[in-house]
This record gives C-alpha cells, sequence and structure tokens, in this order.
C-alpha cells in the first residue's frame, strides 16, 4: 500500500491512476473472498450448514478471519461507508453462524438430562429446602384452623375446587372421591392436569422477577389447599386414605411445584440482593439456571399427570399408591442429587 | 449494560442504538439494536400466527369431534395448545437462526449480551417471562370484562403493576425485556447489504483536478453524505450538491454534475485518506484535523 501524504499536491493523484483511493485498492485485492463468503452464508441462512461440502465448511473460518481482518482495516484506512457496512454486515453473519450456532437438537436434549437439569436443581438446593419447608408449614397452619373451626375450610378452599369435599360431606362420599373409579376419558383428564399445572409452574418462575412475593405466596397458597383437605378427611378418619390418594402422585407434583417456586424465589432473591456482582449478572446467572431446572419441572409435572390421570385411577390399594409415590420421590432424588463426577463442559 | 434502577449520567449526543460487541478476536462487530416498534411489530405478528392457528386447529377438532375418537382429540388439542402457547417463542429461537418467523419477517434476531452462544437455558427464560409480560396483563384486563366494576381500583393498581413489566423496554436504554434482562440477551438488528459499486474506480477518463481550497472545505461526514448522495442517483440532489459545492469552491458551471461530483468525491476521499494515514482524520467541515491520540489542535 503506497502512502500517500498531504504535501503530495492535488494534481498528482492524476497520474497514480490504478490507485485512486484505498478502497479501490482494497476491494481489488478481497472481493473475491467477501463473496465467496457472502455465498456461503447465504446458502448456509436460507437452509442449514448441513447443506454445505466439507472444503466449503473448513473454508468458512478462515473467509470469517480474513473479512474480519479486511473490516479492521477497511474501517481506518478507507472513508467508503459502503465498504464498511457491507464488511460489518459480513463479519456479523459469519460470527453468528460460526459462534452462535447451536449443537444439534439431541446433543442438547442429552446433555440437558445428563447434567443440565440436576445441576440446576442441585443449584436450587437452598431455594427448594424453603419451598419444601413453606409448603409444610402453610399445610399444617391451614389443618390447625380448620380442625379448630371448620368454616375456615370455605375461605381457603374455592366452592368450584372443593366439589363437595367439604367438612358438611359424609364419610361415605369423602371415601367414593378417594376410590372410585373413573373409567372415561382418563387420558384427557391427565393431559388437562399436566398441562395446568405446567402453566402454573412457568408462571410462578416468572413471578419471581417480582422480588418473588408473589412466588411466595402461590407456594404458600398451595400448602394452604393441602392442609385444608387434610383437615376434613382426618376428622372423618381417612387421613391415611388421602395421603395415599395425594402420595401417588403427589410426591412428583408438589416436588416440581416446589422447584418451580425454587426457580422464582432465586431469581427474586438474586435481584433483591445481588452480592458481589452487579445486579444485571446477578440476574442472568440466576434466570438461565433456573430457567433450566423450570424447563425440567415440566417433565415432571408430565410425569405426575400419568400417575394421577391414570394410576391412580387403576391402582385403588393405600399400599401400592403409597409404594408408588415413595419410589417415585426416592428416584427423583436419586436423580437431582446424587454427586456426579464434574467433568469439563 | 445497565440496569434502569440504577442513575447513570446520560451519555452525550444522541442516543444511538448500535452497542459494541466484541469478538474473540478482538474486533468492535458495532452491533444495531432492534428498535422497540419492530419487536413489538414481531411479537403482534407471531401472536398473530398463533391465534389464527390456535383458531384453526379449535375448529377442526370440534368437526371431528362429532365423527368420533374423541378422546385423542381432545388430547391433541391440549397439548397443541400448550406446546403453541409455551413453545412457540422458545422452540424457534433455540434453533440456528435465533428468531422467531415474526422476528425473521422483521429482520430481528436475538443474541446473548456477552457474545457466547445463545444457550437453551437462555431462550427459556427470556420466555417463560411472556407470562407476568403479556398474559399478566391480559388475565386481568379478561377479569375485569367479565366481572365488570366488580373492583375498579384493584384492577386499576393490577393493570399498573403488570403494566411495568410490559412497558419495561421503553424504560431502558438497551430496549431491554423482563426477559432479556433475566436471560442475558438482546434483540439485534440482522442486516443484510449488497456491496455497493466503487464509486472511484468507475471513470476511465481524465479527471477534473481541484485546488488545495476546494478540496480543504470538506471533512469524513460531508464526503460520506456525497457518497450517498452519488448512490442515489437522484438527479436533484445530484444537481443542488453540485451547485453547492461549485459554489464554494468558486468552480464554474460547466453542465456535467454527476462527472463533477464524482470526480470532486475521488479527489476528497483520496485527500482526507492520504490524512488517515499520518494519523489526521478529519471528522466534518467545522472541525480541524484530529492527530489520533493526540490532542484536538485549534
Amino acid at each position: 500500500m503506497t502512502v500517500q501524504t498531504s504535501a503530495i499536491p492535488t494534481s498528482a493523484i492524476l497520474e497514480a491512476r490504478p490507485a485512486l483511493v484505498n478502497a479501490t485498492r482494497f476491494r481489488a485485492a478481497h472481493q473475491d473472498d467477501w463473496e465467496r463468503l457472502d455465498g456461503l452464508l447465504t446458502r448456509i441462512e436460507k437452509r442449514s450448514i448441513r447443506a454445505l461440502p466439507e472444503e466449503d465448511l473448513l473454508a468458512l473460518p478462515l473467509l470469517y478471519r480474513t473479512t474480519l481482518s479486511s473490516l479492521s482495516v477497511a474501517r481506518d484506512t478507507s472513508l467508503d461507508r459502503s465498504l464498511i457496512v457491507y464488511l460489518e454486515q459480513l463479519c456479523t453473519r459469519a460470527y453468528f453462524q460460526i459462534y452462535g450456532v447451536q449443537t444439534s437438537a439431541w446433543r442438547q436434549i442429552g446433555r440437558f438430562f445428563a447434567r443440565g437439569w440436576p445441576e440446576a436443581v442441585q443449584a436450587l438446593w437452598r431455594e427448594t429446602l424453603v419451598c419444601v419447608l413453606l409448603t409444610a408449614a402453610s399445610a399444617v397452619v391451614a389443618y390447625l384452623l380448620v380442625r379448630g373451626d371448620p368454616s375456615w375450610f370455605f375461605g381457603i378452599i374455592p366452592e368450584g375446587l372443593a366439589g363437595g369435599r367439604d367438612p358438611s360431606a359424609s364419610t361415605e362420599s369423602l371415601r367414593a372421591t378417594l376410590y372410585d373409579r373413573q373409567e372415561k376419558m382418563l387420558a384427557t383428564f391427565a393431559t388437562f392436569l399436566f398441562t395446568h399445572n405446567s402453566q402454573i409452574a412457568i408462571f410462578s418462575f416468572a413471578l419471581g422477577f417480582a422480588f418473588a412475593v408473589p412466588t411466595v405466596l402461590l407456594i404458600a397458597y398451595n400448602g394452604l389447599m393441602l392442609g385444608a383437605f387434610f383437615a376434613v378427611f382426618a376428622a372423618k378418619g381417612l387421613g391415611w386414605n388421602l395421603a395415599g390418594w395425594l402420595m401417588i402422585h403427589g410426591t412428583t407434583e408438589i416436588f416440581a411445584i416446589c422447584l418451580s417456586g425454587a426457580a422464582g424465589l432465586r431469581i427474586g432473591t438474586a435481584i433483591a440482593f445481588p452480592g458481589r456482582e452487579t445486579r444485571t449478572e446477578a440476574a442472568v446467572r440466576a434466570g438461565r439456571s433456573a430457567a433450566v431446572a423450570m424447563a425440567g419441572t415440566v417433565i415432571m409435572l408430565a410425569v405426575a399427570g400419568l400417575l394421577e390421570g391414570i394410576g391412580r385411577q387403576t391402582v385403588i390399594d393405600d399400599t401400592s399408591r403409597f409404594l408408588i409415590g415413595g419410589g417415585a420421590l426416592a428416584g427423583w432424588l436419586l436423580y437431582f442429587y446424587l454427586p456426579r463426577g464434574r467433568t469439563a463442559r | 449494560m445497565n440496569w434502569p434502577f440504577r442513575r447513570r449520567p446520560k451519555p452525550a449526543g444522541p442516543r444511538s442504538m448500535r452497542r459494541s460487541f466484541v469478538t474473540p478476536e478482538g474486533v468492535d462487530l458495532q452491533l444495531e439494536l432492534g428498535s422497540a416498534g419492530s419487536r413489538a411489530a414481531a411479537f403482534l405478528f407471531d401472536s398473530l400466527i398463533i391465534v389464527v392457528t390456535l383458531v384453526a386447529f379449535t375448529i377442526a377438532v370440534a368437526t371431528l369431534l362429532s365423527a368420533g375418537e374423541a378422546e385423542v382429540l381432545m388430547i391433541l388439542w391440549l397439548l397443541g395448545f400448550f406446546v403453541l402457547r409455551n413453545g412457540w417463542f422458545s422452540l424457534f429461537e433455540m434453533g440456528g437462526r435465533g428468531a422467531t418467523p415474526g422476528k425473521r419477517l422483521l429482520g430481528l434476531r436475538v443474541v446473548a449480551r456477552d457474545g457466547a452462544r445463545l444457550t437453551g437455558g437462555a431462550v427459556i427464560a427470556r420466555n417463560a417471562m411472556r407470562e407476568i409480560e403479556v398474559f399478566l396483563p391480559l388475565s386481568f384486563l379478561g377479569e375485569q370484562a367479565a366481572q365488570g366494576t366488580a373492583d375498579a381500583f384493584l384492577t386499576l393498581f393490577a393493570l399498573l403493576w403488570s403494566g411495568i413489566f410490559l412497558f419495561f423496554p421503553l424504560f431502558n436504554r438497551d430496549r431491554l425485556r423482563v426477559g432479556d434482562l433475566i436471560a442475558g440477551t438482546w434483540v439485534v438488528r440482522t442486516v443484510n447489504s449488497k456491496l455497493g459499486a466503487d464509486l472511484v474506480a468507475a471513470a476511465e477518463r481524465p479527471r477534473r483536478t481541484f485546488s488545495e481550497a476546494a478540496l480543504g472545505l470538506y471533512g469524513v461526514y460531508e464526503l460520506q453524505t456525497l457518497e450517498d448522495v452519488l448512490r442515489n442517483g437522484r438527479e436533484d440532489s445530484i444537481a443542488t450538491v453540485a451547485r453547492t459545492i461549485r459554489h464554494k469552491a468558486g468552480i464554474e458551471e460547466e453542465g456535467d454534475d454527476l462527472g463533477f461530483l464524482s470526480d470532486y468525491y475521488a479527489a476528497l476521499c483520496a485527500r482526507l485518506e492520504s490524512g488517515l494515514m499520518v494519523g489526521r482524520r478529519r471528522e466534518n467541515k467545522y472541525s480541524e484535523p484530529v492527530r489520533s491520540g493526540g490532542r484536538v489542535r485549534i
């Protein structure tokens, strides 16, 4: 590249015809590379990275680096804006294809089950414990309240949800709700439970952003309902039977609700108390890992929906119900908290 | 990166949507953020597709329902509804393009703010937050519509509260949604431009020469404005600009405006570039050349 100083009179430029401005020289030297990269990127964007033959795939990073250095040089030496804008967009598109591309879907799913999910749940252990204790405490409070004064029941449970299972119900009708088989639409019922509960799990995660207060309320209310129902059934001597009825799917479902609540709690506390990090950094770290745990609870709730919709309707023996519920809980606990060797991610 | 609750001195000059984004190779790509308007448009487009699909799906299920196979259809409908509502955004953004159909249409893309790979966790986090940004205000509105004026004050309060989340992007510099904040992402414009022709190489003829004084009139800003005028090729603006420059430089009228401007552009570009080579960059016609690394000479 010849350096021209401003001392040369402008008429001298007339003679230096082949290299009037830097952009011209620069285009002549590198335009083929840029156009090849442009062509490759267009093909990837139109279809996918798999559409490229191997030789082009190997050329891609090299072309990217060439273009990137072209951009640096052009910014410092050329005033042709069209050239700079073109190189900027070319480099940006190449960057996203080279650095931003996801691994294959199967790889991602595999990693999620092998490491991502359990690690995200482990990271939430403190919040999970808080949610479990909160559920238990609210259940105890509601139980004591309703046992002391049954009219509390109607303050806690909306009428539609109670479905006749209130303190005025007879022992027989309560027993019937626990053991009667519903033969029709079992699978639909299971699906409905799954989608409904998952929506609540996602909601409680999102509500964590409001400094976790709504999430805490949601979890506490869940516990209150649990306790109120227990009080009604226990008063008729059906406490043990209700426990079995709840256990079969409840271990999975309540655990999942607690985890999604913990995810929301994590976000809320990270924003309220960021500690040494900046608030944004804390929020991002909490958000990304809590979201993985939250996605996992959707899977747990699918399992719970199956257990509730189908398992509970077909298994009506208390002991089996306890065994299935306890087994499920033990399975989840082992899966999440069993220590694993740390390998590089 | 900023957090809207923290007070910072306001940046001088006009607010730009360009953000620095340094690649591992150390080059700043200068991404341009998507504007609030285009993002809202993309969201509306996506919502429209979702709603239309849901309605069509529901009608199809309802007509088939009378034909039998009720159970399978109901399950399909429930799952379809759930996946569309919660999965539409996440599944598309997890793909290689990092954009839903609406975002692609508007030329937007989701990117991790730290320049790393966009992870599944980040995408799920930013889209789960739509629950409080969109569905929460909607459900409050729906509740009020259903109950009439049951508790107008409470509803108003709830709407205001949820409105904070909805209009969050307007309150911060980087147009971050609540979801973007939590997930560490932002939405940038995807530019796809063609390389314009080389304005200087085009002419294979003797060029006009200009005096030092004539070339000393303008800086980089004016040069690039002239570039735009030449690339647009509109005759009236070419004539206006040519007249202005001739008037300022004291050059006589000779008829060929386009040729004159092309030559002036080439000469000015060469002169300013030679200044760059020795570290003098003249930003615009008001400024004196600035020595890079040195002070402004006044």
